[in-house]
């Protein structure tokens, strides 16, 4: 694994703390708000801050009405679909979210030109190679949306992208058109066989992987998929950067809550902020399973 | 009254700050995530995250639980330890001029005088916060905070050990009958001032999993939804030690906020929560206290400070 580390040009997670040097706190103006299938597709207005945002990072939302006075105190964190940078009249960050809790049902109820208080781009992006690979695409959910700005950049580099999506049913797969036009190959599973192949990514990933001769994973969607995804980067020997989800409060590196374990270069597993040393991390270091506990010999536990 | 002929700053004990405004401990981490976004020498005082002897990993995840109005969390202070902090966070915040004030918490009462021990003579650590609502653990983990013996006895380590002029405010928790009866004790003990009030001892229940929903079970409420319960302690305890500052926090989210703990006592305001919506939130809420005081006719903060006790102020 070591000798393939410098494969990445940038954005590579670092094992200590960083803090992000680009993030902007900005009231920004909602273009467009469309419900696609069981998700809500938000374009935001934003300006220069589109320039700095590389696939993987992600945005953080205030929600409620009344600004500064809103009962909902936590900022949503969204993963940034995509970044269009116009300049700073036509900047656009794109967004997927699910309207699922409290918070992101206030978002998806916005109309357009309605104002946001955002700050962003947050967290690690994804590592980008300097050679063109052959790059396996993996998303659960919604999880897939940043991974069609990935697939764009990575095209751009000469790479192949092969992309697999999964989720429970055909309602919950987020696979816009242009989006599908940015891969080589796209494969849909579903468990209830509504849409594509009925099953798991999991149960297609091992194939596709040695069609294609695929040398690097990149996923992003739910932990347990991502447990998965890892098991079978692991016993193929790929790279593998993955974008985690845990609960944040701040976005920002402030408020300890959205930590996880990864191992660390000496070895050593440190609970690391998923805001800041995250959300793009490197696969095979995070100990994945360790919600209610910290995993046995983690630095500083008990 | 102009902005310039305003005075604003304060005092705990012996130590001076330029304005009453400051971060709360464990919501601002080390100081460095906050500064991109403001210099973080416009703070009265950068208030660290509870420093412990060792590094501490913290608790599991879930740590954290949005309530309304309010934040429910379990994060085990999580932290590298005195050690790393004095080598990194510390020699950091006084390199970019900021001011200090160093929150310390122990597993035992030893620990506490070991922290001040090891914090004694090192230069650029304004005042100290001891945090005491931690568990101690050769008392069944009981909380520190919760009972005048044992809060007097992590307080008058501290006080053994720190030696100087650093004043020293015990940061008490409302999770207590009489929080007047804990406060005494920790005077006795050594204590310059208070820090009022850590968070409130709350449970979130999910009701599709039927458990807690927090890792930890309980954890710590903050946010508006407990400002009520900071403004009252905080009262309570100006009464009763009209002579002793309190640095007062507990939901504090505008300026007109900070404006009730100050009239209840305080003589500066941390800020928490809030800093978690809006990482400006400490540098406007600065801007807009100073606004009220200035809109009531004070020419200085101190004029305002526990002016809510006094009878016929109009």
């Amino acid at each position: 694994m070591v000798s393939t580390l410098n494969l990445y040009s940038d954005g590579f997670p670092k094992m200590t703390n960083t803090i992000n040097r680009l993030a902007v706190n900005s009231k920004v103006e909602i273009i467009s708000n469309k419900k696609i299938g069981a998700y809500h597709l938000l374009l935001l207005s934003v300006g220069d801050i589109a320039r700095a945002v590389r696939p993987g990072n992600f945005i953080a939302i205030a929600v409620g009405d009344a600004e500064g006075s809103s009962s909902m105190l936590l900022r949503r964190s969204f993963a940034i679909s995509r970044a269009i940078d116009k300049g700073s009249d036509g900047g656009i960050i794109e967004l997927v979210m699910s309207p699922v809790g409290r918070g992101s049902r206030w978002l998806a109820a916005r109309k357009e030109g309605d104002q946001l208080n955002i700050i962003a781009p947050l967290g690690t992006s994804f590592g980008i190679p300097k050679n063109p690979v052959r790059a396996l695409l993996v998303g659960g959910g919604y999880g897939s949306a940043p991974l069609f700005g990935l697939s764009e950049l990575l095209k751009s580099r000469g790479c192949r992208t092969d992309m697999v999506l999964g989720a429970s049913t055909a309602m919950k797969i987020y696979a816009p058109l242009e989006g599908k036009r940015s891969v080589s190959s796209l494969t849909i599973t579903t468990e209830d066989g509504s849409a594509g192949i009925k099953g798991r990514v999991t149960d297609v990933m091992r194939e596709i992987i040695r069609d294609n001769e695929a040398e690097i994973i990149y996923s992003c969607g739910p932990m347990g998929m991502l447990e998965a995804v890892q098991k079978i980067a692991h016993e193929g020997d790929l790279i593998h950067q993955c974008a985690v989800e845990e609960s944040m409060a701040c976005g920002i590196g402030i408020c300890m809550t959205c930590v996880l374990p990864v191992t660390g270069d000496d070895g050593v597993i440190r609970m690391l902020r998923s805001c800041i040393d995250g959300p793009v991390v490197d696969g095979d270091r995070v100990v994945f399973g360790s919600q209610r506990q910290i995993p046995s010999g983690t630095w500083g536990s008990l | 009254m102009s902005i310039d002929s305003f005075d604003y700053t304060t005092t705990l004990g012996s130590a001076r700050f330029t304005n009453p405004i400051f971060t709360a401990s464990g919501c601002a981490s080390s100081g460095k995530e906050l500064s991109q976004f403001f210099d973080l020498r416009e703070l009265g005082a950068i208030v660290t995250k509870s420093i412990m002897l060792s590094p501490r990993s913290g608790r599991p995840v879930p740590r954290m639980a949005e309530t309304p109005s309010g934040m429910l969390n379990s994060i085990g202070l999580q932290g590298p330890g005195i050690e790393y902090f004095l080598e990194n966070d510390l020699s950091w915040l006084i390199e970019k001029g900021a001011t200090v004030v160093v929150s310390i918490a122990g597993n035992t009462v030893d620990e506490y005088g070991e922290l001040a021990a090891r914090l004694r003579g090192v230069g650029g650590i304004r005042a100290l916060e001891v945090n005491i609502s931690c568990p101690n653990v050769e008392n069944r983990g009981q909380v520190f905070a919760c009972h005048p013996d044992t809060a007097h006895a992590a307080i008058a380590n501290v006080r053994r050990n720190i030696g100087g002029d650093v004043p020293i405010v015990a940061k008490l928790s409302p999770d207590v009958t009489e929080i007047t009866s804990i406060a005494e004790s920790v005077v006795n003990a050594g204590a310059d001032g208070f820090a009022l009030i850590n968070t409130v001892l709350g449970m979130v229940i999910d009701t599709k999993a039927m458990r807690p929903l927090l890792a930890g079970k309980t954890g710590g409420l903050s946010g508006p939804a407990i400002r009520p319960i900071a403004v009252r302690a905080i009262y309570q305890v100006h009464a009763r030690f009209p002579q002793k500052p309190i640095l007062g926090m507990g939901g504090v989210a505008s300026g007109e906020d900070a404006l009730e703990l100050i009239m209840a006592g305080a003589s500066a305001v941390s800020i928490g929560t809030a800093n978690f919506h809006d990482p400006l939130s400490t540098v406007r809420i600065k801007a807009e206290l100073r606004e009220e005081l200035m809109a009531r006719g004070f020419d200085s903060l101190r004029a305002a400070i526990g002016i809510a006790h006094k009878e016929n102020v109009l």
